[in-house]
Order: structure tokens, then sequence, then C-alpha cells
């Protein structure tokens, strides 16, 4: 069944009555498929209602629900062929960050994302979507290959942030998450990135530094947690609501800022009600975004994509 | 491009008198906790006697100590947008600006300067601690873009010195889109072919570790400076351990791979001239290396007057290069 976020509970309740009816159902009177119908069109008035006007806290956690669609149900609905690709070839592999080739729309291209794990095996697994250095060390690994034999760049951003730990530091976390940067920077290849979930901060970035960067309607791109923007700005865990609405975390806000291309918009009550469809649609974005670069000379779509950061921040938000 | 230059000269400067500390004042120093004389202190360029802490330079002092008669022309930058998210937490960031702009004199957390090095002209962008925590915004991101194209247009090295928390929480998703932006300033030194060294200095962490301040050809750093990603805490309340002794200490990053030489202050100059001369003069036949083995040259003093600083300054032997490069067969001497 469907896990309701906190501000979904007249939502959860509505349901749950239609549920109850629908298991009368079969034994009972016809009136029951009206009542049903009724009641169906209320959550859907409330669903659209709640979510057209979500606070970016509550973004936030719908940004990070269980059953958001992750990399993994990406690259197994949009990827044909897909074969995974491992290891930095210096330390480890990391499945913080997976990545592979494969074929969308019937074109070869690298696929890189986040992946957090939909349960406690997996979550493990991945480290919740907390990559090591060797997983942007594989990263951009990945880039240059995909450079070397001219294919584009998809990833898929879904990141609490790069993981603190003292091995990963010892590794160099700080260069790691530089370089890769540095080697989006230097592709000669369109690159298209999606925060389909959390893009959080250094983490994100890395993989995010693209010709084009869309945003799932609900997710959210940030310089650090609300969490942790409360506890160090206002010394306060409790004030994560307001930390939220402050940094101005959300793919509307983004948009304004000129620091995304477009934003990709959700099924009604969110990408985690439909992931299907979701991803449906984050299909035809990146197809749309890559469009963009057809038959574009190397060297333009880097200084496009050079340019495109450069001109960044010059309008603030009124 | 218009550089509004503004003439530094330190020594003038001092004539006319600025804020003057009384000599006859103490410092207590932060790590071992001995007391020095101000006028000790500065003497020693603000490293601890009694055991060697190198105490922070803000960005002008570290201009003068880098540059030839430390005099250097300061570029104005351009103002970027001022407060880009009308940020407000407890305070609003517009007053947390004024503020450190009073405080300082600045408009922000970088000075951008050009002047000779050893007689090698430089560009050195310095980051200033006192201000927010040298925090990088899009001020700070423009400051070393500015600094990169300077040091294109002078055909000279840039050398950046970074002394700051990160990103600049107060411009949200701007100040870390300045990590893709420093990147970029650095791309252009490197297509330019000339060198980009980074100086580290206490503290160089978060977003700036993670962009521009690891990027550089050669990475030298100030003895103790605290380097890394994440700060200790968020990494104890994660793993819940205590973090090892020393951990992102330069020492520990340069046991790690992760930096060239750990310089102790007094020597920092000397070292930045070799360095910056070895690549940039590279010999009166313009050629990259020579086949016959060059004098050994005494490197620069070592650092045993430091006393318990257990880090070796460390140097790479550049004739040990030469023979590496270019000839495989040469048996190494030493
Ligand atoms: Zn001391």
């Amino acid at each position: 069944m469907h896990n309701y976020l906190e501000f979904e509970k007249p939502i959860a309740e509505l349901e749950g009555k239609v549920q109850e009816l629908r298991h009368l159902t079969g034994s009972e009177e016809v009136n029951i498929a009206d009542e049903v119908g009724k009641l169906q069109t209320k959550v859907e008035k409330l669903l659209k209602s709640t979510y057209a006007k979500l606070s970016p806290w509550q973004k936030a956690m719908v940004a990070r629900h269980a059953n958001r669609p992750h990399t993994v149900d990406y690259i197994r609905d949009l990827i044909t062929e897909f074969t995974p690709l491992a290891g930095d070839r210096a330390f480890a592999e990391d499945s913080a960050i997976i990545g592979g080739m494969g074929r969308f729309r019937g074109e070869s291209v690298v696929v890189i994302g986040h992946e957090k794990g939909a349960d406690t095996d997996t979550r493990i697994k991945h480290n919740f979507g907390m990559a090591k250095p060797e997983g942007y060390r594989k990263a951009q690994r990945l880039m240059k290959l995909a450079d070397q034999f001219h294919l584009p760049v998809v990833t898929f951003v879904d990141t609490p942030g790069a993981y603190p730990g003292i091995d990963a530091e010892a590794r160099g976390q700080a260069e790691a998450i530089a370089r890769s940067i540095e080697v989006c920077l230097s592709l000669k290849v369109p690159m298209v990135s999606v925060v389909i979930g959390e893009g959080g901060s250094g983490g994100a970035i890395a993989v995010a530094t693209a010709n084009q960067v869309l945003m799932l309607e609900h997710s959210i791109y940030s310089v650090i947690s609300p969490e942790g923007c409360a506890s160090i700005l206002w010394r306060d865990k409790e004030q994560n609501q307001v930390a939220a609405e402050a940094l101005r975390l959300t793919a509307q806000d983004l948009l304004k800022l000129g620091v995304i291309d477009s934003i990709i918009a959700e099924p009604l009550g969110g990408a985690h009600r439909e992931p299907a469809a979701a991803i449906a649609t984050v299909g035809e974005g990146i197809e749309n975004a890559l469009a963009e670069y057809a038959g574009l000379d190397g060297g333009v779509i880097k200084a496009k994509r050079r340019e495109k950061f450069l001109e960044m921040g010059k309008h603030g938000l009124s | 491009m218009n550089w509004l230059k503004s003439w530094v000269r330190p020594k003038l400067r001092e004539l006319v008198g600025q804020k003057e500390i009384p000599d006859h004042l103490w410092h207590k120093c932060p790590s071992c906790e001995e007391m020095i004389f101000h006028r000790d202190l500065e003497k020693n360029l603000r490293v601890c006697q009694h055991c060697g802490h190198h105490m922070r330079l803000n960005a002008k002092k570290r201009c003068e100590l880098l540059f030839d008669d430390g005099e250097y022309t300061s570029i104005e930058l351009k103002s970027p947008i001022v407060d880009p998210l009308k940020f407000k937490d407890r305070r609003k960031y517009s007053d947390r600006l004024k503020e450190s702009q009073n405080k300082t004199g600045d408009d922000d957390a970088i000075l951008v300067a050009h002047g000779t090095m050893g007689a090698n002209k430089v560009v050195v962008a310095a980051f200033n601690f006192e201000f927010m925590g040298g925090s990088m915004g899009m001020a700070v991101g423009e400051g070393l873009l500015a600094a990169a194209r300077l040091a294109v247009m002078q055909r000279a090295p840039l050398i950046v010195v970074p002394s700051s928390g990160g990103a600049r929480m107060q411009e949200g998703i701007l100040s870390l889109m300045q990590m893709a932006r420093s990147t970029i300033a650095v791309e252009e030194v490197r297509e330019a072919g000339l060198p980009y060294i980074v100086l580290l200095t206490d503290p160089t962490t978060g977003g700036v570790s993670a962009s521009f301040a690891m990027l550089g050809d050669i990475a030298v750093s100030e003895p103790g400076a605290m380097i890394g990603f994440a700060g200790a805490r968020v990494i104890e309340q994660t793993i819940r351990q205590q973090l090892p002794e020393g951990f992102q200490r330069a020492e520990y990053l340069y046991e790690h791979g992760m930096i060239d030489m750990v310089v102790h202050r007094t020597d920092l100059r000397d070292t930045l001239i070799r360095i910056v001369g070895l690549l940039c003069n590279p010999g009166a036949s313009g050629e990259l290396v020579s086949l016959e083995p060059a004098p050994k040259k005494k490197t620069v003093s070592d650092v045993d007057e430091v006393g318990e600083d257990p880090t070796p300054a460390t140097f790479v032997d550049p004739d040990a290069i030469v023979v590496d490069a270019i000839d495989p067969n040469d048996d190494k001497k030493d």
C-alpha cells in the first residue's frame, strides 16, 4: 500500500474510505459504485489542491519519498541493452553511483546516476545514494568513456550528499568531486542531467554540471539540506521548514534563478503515485534536451555548457 | 576591460598609519596557549615561536608575504547581484554582509592582485577568512574568474590561496554553482598553458575544497591547515566514531597523496618562486628538459627550526623529474 506523508493525512483518510467501500462492493447494492466514484473525485481534488501548493519543506519530503522512482527504475524503463560498468580502476566499486552504457531511443548513451535503494538491503548496498570518492571517480571514468566514443551522457541526480566518513576523506572526497565537475565541463558530447529526487550539494553537482539540467516538479536541489542549514544558521534543528523556505531549493525557484533549464511535470500526487508515467515524461524531457545538441560540433557543445554556467546568477529573485 | 587599479604600498601605508596594534600587546597561541608578544608574532609571520602553529593571515597580509617587497596591485572586482535570494535566517544576509564589509573594509571574501614574485609576473587570488569565514558566493566566483582572466591576459601563473569554510549558504544554490564557475576559471588558465598553483591554508573545506582548491597543477599547503570536504562534526555524527589524530590536517592529506608538499610559512615564498620558475622559465634554450644532469641546487632551508613540528617539508627534486621524464634508461643516481 501507499506510504503517506504527514501532510497527506486528509488524503489518506479519504482513500481509506474508498478502500472500505470497495470491500463492500460485490455483496451490497450498486449505489456503492456511485459513492466510490464521488469519493474518488474528492480524492483527486484534494490531491490536486495539496500538490499545487506544496511548501518547500513538503517538497523535500516528496523528493525523498520511499516509493519515488529511483535511478534503477529510470534505467529499466528508458534504457535498452543496459550494460552496467563498474569500478574506478583505482580502489573499489561504489554502488552509490551506478552507471553504464545502453540505448536511449535507439541510440547509445552513457548513463550515470545516484541510487538510493528501495528497501533495507538495497539501501545499505547503495549506501543511501551517498557516494565515496571511488563513486565519483567511476563517474569520471564513464564520462571520459562517453567522450572517447562520442556518446551523449545522461545523469540522474538523487543523493542526500557525498558520504561524510573517515575513509571517504582519506581517499580525497573533495578532490574526487572537484575532478568530476572538471570532467563534466570538459565533455565534447552533450550531457543532460535530471534531478529526480534530492540534489544534495557537492555530491549532486559533481555529476550535474551539464548542458541541460532538468528537474522533476517536486524534486529539490540545494547547497545544503534544510536540516543542516537549520542547525547551522538557526542553531535549531526544528527550523527545517523555515530553512527550506529560505534556501530556494524548489524546481520552480531554481528555474527563475536560471540554475535549471526546465521542469518536468509529475503525475497527480507526485511521481511516487504513478512511477511509470513519471518515468515516461522524464524520457520525453531527456529526448527533447538531447535533440537541441544534435549535429553540433563538440567544441560548441562544450562552450555552450561553460557559457551557461558563467551566465548563472546574473538575476536574483525579486 | 576596465580594471580599476589601486596601488598598494604597504610600507607607505604603515607610515600613514592604519589601525595600529601596540607592540606590547600579548597574544595567546590557540594551539599551545603560550603567550606571544604582538611584535614577535608579526615578525615571525604569525607563526607561534613556541609550537610552530600557523595562525591565519588575511588576504592583504598574505599578498604582502608573497609579492616582491610586499608590493602588489589589487584589481577592483565587479560587484555581483547583492543578496540574490533575499535570504534571512536569524538575521538578514544583507545586514551580515554590510557588517563584514565594515569590519574588514573589503567588499567580499576575495582579494585579486598582481605583481611580481621572484621577478616573475604572478596573479594571486587570496581569500579573507575574516569575511564571513571566507565563504564562496557570487562575489568570490566572480573574483576567481577575474583572477583567471587577468592571469591569461598577462600570461602569468595563477596562485590561489583559499582560506574558507566552503559555500556561502546565504546564497543557496547560487553558491553551489560557484563550484562549477570556479572550475571554469581553472580551465581557462589551464587552456592558456599557464600554471595553476593552489596554496591551501587553514581552513579549506566544503564546496571550496571540492572545486578549484583541489584542482591545482601543484598543491602546496601550510602546516596544520584543516583541509577536507565534510566537517568533522558531521562525520562524527554519521559514523559515531572518534576521528583519528591529525585527521584532515595538511600532513594527513600529504600522507594520503592529496597534496604535493607541506611548507612552513618562512619557506613559502621561496618555494613558490622556485615552482613558478621551474614551470615558466624552463631554460635558455626553451627546452623543457636537459639530458645533462644539472648540478644539484640546494633546496629551501629545512624546517628543523620549527622544533616539534614533525612534518617534513617535502620538496620535489627538480633533477629527479628531469631524469624520469626524459630518459627511462638513465639510472637514477640517488
Ligand atoms: Zn603555539
